[in-house]
């Protein structure tokens, strides 16, 4: 039943990120995306992650999409022109193809090795998996976590003196 | 059951289709979508393998992983606003003004 339910979710995934790359107009590549981020915020709830489901839902789809529809919109952009180089898609192909094959053997030849923590399944629903995040991330994560709000600040700065209209 | 193989095909079927979207598409926006969706089959990796080896630190990789993608989405959109001010355009095929 489970495993009938992932890959029901992952042909969702995959066949909507499908149509992020085929689509010809970006509003409809973006919809696309935001299912995809949908479906992967299913899989985080599979794999027993609900806040990082949440938090895929309310920055990818929420946060980051709304701003990239925005631009979309302010930029009024039309259909992508059909004219293509051939030969950049063939190389493209199969650099990606490549790409995937050598994933794929790794996934498929490498050994994961046994569990090294000790959260389990029951700790998580016992204790709360965003108590765990917390506890983790503002103890042994303290530093990257500041740098993280550094990086953030630098960012809006940075948009803003770009985007401004008179530098 | 589920195993975490499962999961990284997926991931692995996810990345590639992003590469292939950022190496054959023009438009600077779907290039940069095609970008995001590369960071989350890396993501998605993260959090499975976090799962099977019972540790919180991919999740917290993760975390920052989406951090860092909010802070590219704000400055690369900037970017592409300043850009189609000046030529009309975002075009990646228009964008070679630092090309001699």
């Amino acid at each position: 039943m489970e495993i009938l339910f992932f890959y029901l979710v992952a042909l969702v995934a995959l066949a909507s990120g499908f149509l992020v790359i085929r689509c010809q107009s970006p509003v409809n590549s973006a919809l696309a995306l935001v299912n995809t981020f949908f479906c992967l915020a299913v899989f985080y709830v599979m794999l027993n992650a609900p806040f990082m489901a949440a938090v895929q839902i309310m920055v990818y789809a929420g946060a980051i999409m709304v701003l990239i529809l925005f631009v979309i919109m302010l930029l009024n952009l039309g259909i992508e022109a059909r004219q293509r180089y051939m030969r950049g898609i063939v190389w493209s192909s199969l650099g990606s193809l490549l790409m995937f094959l050598v994933a794929l053997f790794i996934i498929k030849r490498g050994r994961v090795t046994g569990a090294t923590g000790d959260i389990t399944e029951y700790t998580i629903q016992n204790f709360g998996h965003t108590e765990l995040i917390g506890m983790t991330m503002f103890t042994e994560f303290l530093l990257p976590f500041e740098i993280a709000g550094i990086l953030l600040l630098v960012a809006v700065v940075g948009a803003l003196v770009l985007a401004k209209r008179d530098v | 059951m589920i195993g975490v193989y499962h999961y990284m095909t997926v991931a692995a079927i996810l990345f590639a289709m992003g590469t292939y979207g950022v190496l054959t598409r023009r438009n600077a926006i779907v290039i940069f979508m095609c970008v995001e969706l590369m960071l989350n089959s890396v993501n998605l990796t993260f959090i499975s393998l976090s799962r099977h080896l019972q540790s919180m630190d991919g999740q917290i990789f993760v975390f920052f992983v989406m951090s860092v993608a909010a802070a590219e989405a704000a400055v690369g959109l900037a970017l592409m606003i300043t850009f189609f001010r000046n030529r009309e355009t975002i075009d990646v095929d228009q964008i070679n003004m630092l090309k001699l």
